[in-house]
């Protein structure tokens, strides 16, 4: 079973993790909101994460961010989702990304591997925000799972 | 723990080098580049570049995927972040990231 992972365009980012943890705490850190609302600027998420089943996440005051499908549920080793958003009045709005999580042990820690594709162009500034965005996103996952706090950093819309 | 500071000490060198922070800012400009693409006008070998790709990779400062026969690079700040995290406090994160906005707003001036 290795369906969507051999694709065409290569993927504009892979950011790689290891976390003291266990691959089911990882899995369950970027399913629930008990977790998500404390590393992913207050998000919560849901879906019941089955291949097929639509997924979303929601700010804290209720407003829709991010939603799409589940594209692999394999807990607790891989979740593949697409990745779309409410572009507004953006002209030409991008394409949905779609974010792969793979997770496997490691020695004593967790891999953790994430993956953006992107189907057509999007802007730079979207991507280099993004790719920001992620770093903090999955830092701040690392430090509550291991010392039970997620980092605290600001960060603003791209401009 | 160790293996902790084995990792930072592992970071620490693979920076320390001014063809492997080359390389970052290579893939910092364009991220997903080949080995071929990597060695495009380094004059550097094409093995001395894969030696420095091992150091770099070892360290967790790149990741790699592959793409058929190749093996497409890319720029993974997670340990950068971590040694970031250790020594620069929240407090000073957003003072030096409004001084760093401002170097670069300054940089950028006359562009």
């Amino acid at each position: 079973m290795n369906d969507g992972d051999e694709r065409i365009v290569p993927p504009d980012l892979v950011y790689v993790f290891f976390i003291r943890s266990t691959a089911q705490k990882v899995w369950d850190a970027l399913t629930s909101s008990e977790f998500t609302t404390k590393f992913f600027f207050g998000r919560s998420v849901e879906s019941d994460w089955k291949q097929g089943s639509p997924w979303k996440m929601v700010m804290a005051d209720g407003t829709l961010d991010v939603f799409g499908e589940v594209l692999v549920s394999d807990p607790p080793r891989k979740l593949q989702l697409t990745w779309d958003m409410d572009w507004g009045d953006e002209p030409d709005p991008p394409k949905a990304a779609i974010i792969t999580y793979d997770i496997e042990q490691a020695g004593d820690a967790v891999k953790l591997t994430m993956t953006q594709h992107t189907t057509g162009a999007i802007p730079r500034k979207y991507i280099q925000a993004g790719a920001q965005g992620w770093a903090i996103i999955l830092s701040s996952l690392k430090s509550l799972l291991e010392t039970g706090e997620p980092l605290i950093v600001k960060m603003d819309p791209p401009a | 723990m160790d293996t902790e500071d084995e990792a930072v000490d592992g970071v620490f060198r693979a920076l320390a080098d001014t063809n492997r922070r080359a390389l970052l800012d290579t893939l910092f400009a364009r991220n997903g580049q080949t080995l071929s693409e990597l060695c495009e006008g380094r004059g550097m070998s094409r093995q001395a570049v894969t030696k420095h790709l091992v150091i770099l990779e070892n360290a967790n400062l790149v990741a790699s995927v592959k793409r058929g026969r190749e093996k497409l690079h890319y720029l993974n700040p997670a340990p950068i972040h971590e040694i970031g995290e250790r020594w620069i406090s929240k407090y000073e994160r957003t003072r030096l990231e409004a001084l760093f906005d401002l170097k670069k707003a300054l940089e950028n001036d006359n562009e």
